[in-house]
């Protein structure tokens, strides 16, 4: 059984990414401008779970027309509900505001939209899903959403900044604000519903974008250490290059599972998928175009890495064996 | 790093197959499965995955129990009792106020103060006492007020059981969530209003003897009429019998009409008994939640301890308050606060959505791992599979719940799961252009890849295991699974593929190759 695979990357490849990284650096302000401008102009669109307020999901047995129950919906007084379809064009969300007066008011409102739905659908159609969130719970799980962003971020943080050195760490950070601002900026500027799932994709984000930035940093350390009379760029360079190969692959594999999920894997969590996607081609990219010409900011000191003892014993191991 | 010895090798096989062994329920039909529970000894695992609420249909409610009233309640319970006792002290005092901090009564006379201080020291032990002029502030304490919220949250707990499961045949989750709340999850209801029906109410019973006389007699109240709509019934506020009384109610058929039969215990059947003798021919009120049922005549003495509520009932309408009876009455008013029902349909929509993206996904990117690697593509593959089977496996023994978010996090796992391997993969390719033999090369790949594996494992299982921690509904059903996937990753792409290997080299006498199909 003997059958070489075929090299994405050819073998030579040899990206000079840190001389041209005024590139790159004018590519990802423009973006994190544009994403700070359009959370700041548009602002977010957050579901009801952060609101508060009701969300109806119903299948038609045929293809509606919505206008005319849009606005019937909204002439019945329960402020601004939303119609839109959900995927397939039999499938409906209709979105209505928490209303004012506790409980009994929610519990009415809904009861007359489905009176309406019911009078208005004759062909028929189906419940499929009813969410309602409470404006005190929504506070909450902004505030649980919040709790697990900080703790999930601050401990990855304490991992590298025991791993690494200092400018490391730094350059890492930056990477990933880089990473979350502009999928925030994406989720602002899509106007897409930012609930829950976002969060936990977000995170998701977050954790794959430090890990892609921790491989390629694993290089450079290594390197630095390796050849003590290089220059840093090329040290850098060179790096970057032999991880790219690795870099591509596994993001080529990620994306695959991803567009898996993003073709077949329904609605109901294709907010959380388009997330993913966005933010797995973002974090290669800034793993490879922002994280490491950041580094080379700071100017890492070549080779005066005392406290790394494990490494060295590991390569001694690797030569013996 | 080529090294395995004879035991970590059966070990890995054991592993491998306690996975495939464990994940296997979940891979066949629930005929198939019929059959292996019935035909296969019982140490074999037969556990499947338990299914979220949003893949399985059913109702997801959060309520929160009115605390503060009941506090309240006890507040003037207790400022009641103390005035009655101060009166008997001849020491006069304003009504007193009652709210959510204690009793506030004032003293008409400030030199009573300290007197009336020990007095109300003895009525209530429970609240501690300061002096505000000639004002007593009785405020109740801390630890008594979480004793107060336990023992009501308990006790809607246990009705709230008795109302939705009362045949116990519909598994449904009753928790209590934070301070004030219960969590309520019912697998397959479809129809929130029957929640809303059964727990909607308190279902607080009393009879009380009707006013004939003047409407606004000393000791009596107006209350709503149900069969008439608007009109108001003076009542004495005494009841005559309480609704804890009951030992059962059942729905009944009376000339026609549907109604309520219930028995009593006996200290209710003797005050009943009394209570009816003495005021035959006169009208009682039943009382539900502070709305007049109906105010039957009463005909003659009911002395033998059962009787039936009649009105302007349907037959569900019976049905329902029959239950309500039966499990008795809610210490609180609980709210909801948070709901979230999936039908049926939608519930199988994505599961079978589910299934697809990972049949697709785990297709795909075992296929690319072959185009890029070759026969060592392949091991990673083997490893692939060995990881989806030990996700399953752990998943389905531990009982951990999978939700949607959850198989979006395994989908994930399978393209996350071959970082490992392309770490190691490109790394050997990389030793065998700098001119290592075949042996070296491999064995520099899997200690140089180690560090970084590592690194990037532990960056996402600090993630997965913070989500898991602060996360709540979406976010830790996505939390379980990634974690999981990280775990069993890890030893997949490490233990398994590093044995084939070396299996392949040594054994299959390719050690002395000068290139592998990488």
């Amino acid at each position: 059984m003997f059958f070489k695979g075929i090299s994405l990357i050819p073998e030579n490849t040899n990206m000079d990414v840190i001389g041209k990284r005024k590139i790159a650096f004018v590519l990802s302000t423009l973006l994190i401008i544009f994403s700070i401008f359009s959370i700041a102009t548009k602002g977010l669109n957050f579901g009801i779970d952060f609101t508060g307020g009701t969300v109806i999901e119903i299948q038609t047995t045929k293809v509606v027309e919505l206008s005319g129950i849009r606005e019937g919906l909204n002439s019945l007084d329960l402020g601004n509900i939303s119609l839109q379809t959900f995927g397939e064009p039999t499938d409906l969300l209709i979105r209505m505001p928490e209303q004012e007066g506790g409980p009994e008011a929610q519990a009415a409102a809904v009861e007359k939209v489905e009176t309406f739905l019911h009078e208005h659908i004759t062909e028929g159609y189906e419940l499929r899903r009813t969410e309602f969130v409470g404006p005190q719970v929504g506070d909450e799980l902004k505030k649980a959403g919040l709790l697990a962003i900080i703790f999930s971020l601050g401990g990855i943080l304490i991992y590298i900044w025991v791993r690494f050195e200092w400018q490391f760490g730094v350059a890492a950070i930056i990477a990933l604000a880089h990473d979350a601002i502009a999928t925030i900026g994406l989720f602002a500027f899509l106007q897409m519903d930012f609930d829950l799932s976002t969060v936990a994709a977000l995170l998701m984000i977050a954790g794959y974008s430090i890990n892609d930035t921790v491989v390629v940093f694993d290089r450079i350390r290594e390197s630095l250490r390796k050849y003590k009379k290089t220059a840093l760029p090329e040290v850098f360079n060179t790096a970057i290059n032999s991880t790219l190969s690795r870099t591509v692959m596994t993001s080529l594999t990620t994306l695959i599972a991803l567009i898996a999920l993003f073709a077949f894997g329904g609605e109901v969590i294709r907010g959380f998928v388009d997330a993913l996607i966005f933010g797995v081609v973002i974090g290669t990219y800034s793993s490879v175009f922002v994280a490491s010409p950041v580094l080379m900011f700071f100017n890492v000191r070549q080779g005066a890495d005392q406290n790394d003892e494990p490494e060295v014993v590991i390569e001694e191991n690797g030569e013996k064996a | 790093m080529l090294q395995f010895s004879r035991s970590k090798i059966i070990t890995i096989i054991l592993v491998c197959l306690f996975g495939f062994a464990y994940a296997s329920p979940n891979m066949v039909g629930s005929g198939a499965r019929g059959w292996m529970t019935e035909h296969l000894p019982s140490w074999m695992p037969s556990k499947t995955i338990n299914l979220g609420l949003d893949l399985r249909g059913g109702v997801h409610r959060v309520m929160e129990a009115d605390i503060d009233s009941v506090i309240v309640e006890r507040a003037e319970d207790l400022g009641a009792l103390i005035r009655s006792d101060l009166r008997d002290a001849k020491i006069v005092t304003n009504n007193p106020i009652a709210s959510t901090e204690g009793v506030r009564i004032t003293l008409r006379q400030s030199e009573d103060v300290a007197a009336a201080r020990k007095i109300m020291f003895k009525a209530a032990s429970d609240l501690i006492i300061s002096e505000d002029g000639n004002t007593l502030v009785g405020t109740f304490s801390d630890a008594y007020l979480k004793d107060l919220t336990d023992k009501t949250l308990a006790q809607s707990i246990e009705i709230v059981r008795r109302r939705i499961d009362e045949t116990g045949t519909r598994e449904p989750i009753i928790q209590r969530q934070g301070e004030r709340r219960i969590l309520i999850q019912i697998p397959g209801l479809e129809d929130t209003s029957e929640l809303d029906a059964i727990l909607g109410k308190t279902a607080k019973l009393s009879f009380h003897l009707v006013n004939t006389g003047t409407r606004h007699a000393p000791g009596s109240k107006l209350l709503p009429m149900s069969e008439n709509p608007g009109e108001e019934i003076s009542v004495q506020r005494r009841a005559m019998l309480t609704g804890d009384m009951l030992t059962n109610a059942q729905a009944a058929f009376q000339d026609g009409q549907p109604v309520v039969t219930f028995r009593l215990n006996g200290l209710g059947a003797r005050k009943f008994c009394k209570v009816t003798t003495e005021n035959t021919g006169k009208p009682f009120a039943i009382v539900l939640d502070d709305v007049v049922l109906s105010a039957p005549n009463i005909n003659e003495p009911i002395c033998g301890g059962s009787a039936q509520i009649s009105g302007r009932f349907t037959v569900e309408e019976v049905s329902q308050l029959s239950l309500l009876l039966r499990a008795g009455a809610l210490p609180t008013e609980l709210y909801v606060v948070e709901e979230r029902s999936v039908g049926p349909s939608l519930g199988a929509d994505s599961v079978e959505a589910g299934k697809k993206a990972s049949i697709v996904g785990l297709l795909l990117v075992l296929g690319f791992m072959v185009l890029s690697y070759g026969t060592f593509g392949l091991f990673a593959d083997i490893a692939l599979a060995v990881n989806m089977a030990l996700i399953f496996a752990l998943l389905s023994g531990l009982q951990a719940t999978l939700t949607l978010p959850g198989i979006a996090g395994i989908v994930l796992t399978i393209g996350m799961a071959v970082d490992a391997n392309v770490l190691i993969f490109e790394r050997i390719k990389e030793e065998l252009r700098s001119g290592k033999t075949v042996m070296a090369a491999i064995d520099a790949g899997y200690n140089r890849a180690m560090t970084t594996i590592v690194d990037s494992n532990v960056t996402t299982l600090i993630a997965a295991v913070l989500l898991y921690a602060f996360g709540t509904g979406p976010v830790k059903g996505f939390a379980v699974t990634l974690g999981i996937g990280i775990a069993t990753s890890f030893f997949s792409a490490i233990m398994v593929t590093r044995l084939l290997v070396v299996l392949w080299v040594k054994h299959g006498n390719n050690s002395k190759l000068k290139d592998l199909p990488i």
